[in-house]
């Protein structure tokens, strides 16, 4: 379980992660907190070589509130995010998910644009900015681009960016003042990767509810009014959608049964 | 930016416990290797090498963290601490540690330097926690002997007394 030789770049900035994007291309991996890419290398799975390391990259490590949106640099940590004191203001759907992210040893390093870029289907970050309707920002040595989440997540372990591209920074939009929200999944044990996880948003009469773990990605589903009859024929014909497949975990059966028994639990949350 | 060649070893440096130390390394050097086998500091343990165990967990800057998930290549400049830094001295042990063996906290010992790791951080940071947030805190090691319930009556007491001593 060693991983197989690669060369070794520390980048102090995002200016010198681009050159070295702009050099490799394809051939680079870059490693901000490496908590999905280090058991990748100690497995063999990915073999890059090279390395390019961003976690010294100050101008990469920020949380800012802007006007509509708090936006994360590519080199903070999700333990940062989650000690921030004004995430539950800001963020409260953050403030709910964090947890349910692997374990706090394992959140010390692991960066929040590192999940994003990864993402993993059943990860907590690609759905928690999925359900907000968050941005992320690409960046090459030329150009940079923001993307939706809908349009960045394309597929298990596969996004919109391109091989010169950083993920430099993600926005989450701040929370209304009118917003509900609440998060929760089932997983074996606590900090596992989720069989499946739901997360609602409700503003008004307006209700989102984004899955994950069950497709390839996360989806999200809108309602501009769901009377509360109507909640387990809506929450079943979701959970239908999803196209679910079996697999060691779980069968795809369990999966459609999770997502009717937790959006239903959390669908009461937002709605108490 | 300079690139560390695959094919050669590196030096870094880095202060290990209080002490400045050195060493050399490739750039696929785990951070757990780098420390037992080139600095001799066999106290940190190395179990499952792909984050989920706990055993390798250190302090880089602080910040309880995997060694196993992190490369020696980036811990030059860094103050890392380990198992052997929590006690003052070579006969006497921490608070936290002493707390462990009154409350039978381990058994092999094999988790445990890992786990005193995470618990240093994590008391630093909340000095009055609830059980479940020291449990939801141990989630992240495992231990085959104990079953737990004994690691958190070590915290939570560690943390009644440091709290007892401060006001």
């Amino acid at each position: 379980m060693k991983p197989n030789k690669f060369d070794y770049l520390r980048a102090h900035s995002a200016a010198e992660a681009l050159d070295a994007l702009a050099q490799c291309g394809a051939d680079a991996r870059i490693m901000a907190g490496g908590q999905s890419l280090m058991a990748v290398l100690n497995m063999r799975l990915a073999q890059p070589s090279v390395l390019v390391d961003i976690s010294r990259a100050a101008d990469l490590n920020y949380i800012r509130v802007n006007a509509d949106h708090v936006a994360v640099g590519a080199a903070t940590t999700q333990g940062e995010l989650e000690w921030w004191p004004a995430l539950a203001d800001h963020l409260p759907l953050l403030k709910q998910v964090i947890p349910f992210i692997s374990h706090f040893q394992v959140r010390n390093k692991g960066t929040v644009c590192g999940s994003v870029a990864h993402a993993d289907p059943s990860a907590e970050l690609p759905l928690a900015l999925s359900l907000l309707g968050g941005q992320v920002v690409l960046r090459t040595r030329k150009k940079r681009r923001v993307l939706s989440a809908a349009d960045f997540f394309q597929g298990m372990l596969m996004t919109a960016r391109a091989a010169d591209e950083l993920l430099e920074e993600v926005r989450f939009p701040l929370a209304g003042a009118a917003q509900r929200v609440a998060f929760t999944e089932f997983s074996a044990r606590h900090g596992d990767f989720a069989m499946a996880s739901v997360g609602a948003l409700r503003e008004g009469g307006r209700l989102r509810l984004a899955v994950g773990g069950v497709a390839d990605r996360p989806v999200v589903k809108q309602w501009d009014a769901l009377p509360r009859q109507d909640w387990d024929d809506a929450l079943n014909d979701f959970a239908w959608s999803l196209q679910a497949q079996d697999d060691p975990h779980a069968s795809a059966a369990f999966r459609r049964h999770l997502v009717r028994r937790l959006g239903r639990r959390i669908l009461e949350q937002v709605s108490e | 930016m300079k690139t560390y060649s695959k094919d050669s070893e590196h030096p870094i440096r880095l202060t290990l416990n209080g002490a400045p130390r050195s060493g050399y390394c490739e750039p696929r050097t785990l951070l757990s290797d780098f420390l037992r086998a080139e600095l001799g500091a066999t106290g940190t343990h190395v179990g499952c090498e792909h984050g989920v165990c706990g055993a390798c967990t250190v302090q880089i800057d602080g910040v309880a963290v995997r060694a196993c998930m992190t490369l020696a290549m980036q811990v030059e400049d860094r103050q890392v601490m380990t198992v052997e830094g929590l006690a003052a001295s070579q006969d006497e042990m921490s608070d936290l540690q002493q707390a462990f063996r009154r409350h039978h906290a381990l058994q092999c010992g094999f988790c445990t330097a890992g786990i005193l790791m995470s618990c240093h951080d994590y008391l630093r940071r909340n000095p009055d926690p609830t059980e479940t947030e020291v449990r939801e805190m141990l989630s992240g090691h495992l231990c085959r002997c104990t079953g737990y319930t004994n690691m958190v009556n070590a915290v939570l007491e560690t943390a009644a007394l440091r709290r007892q001593h401060a006001g």
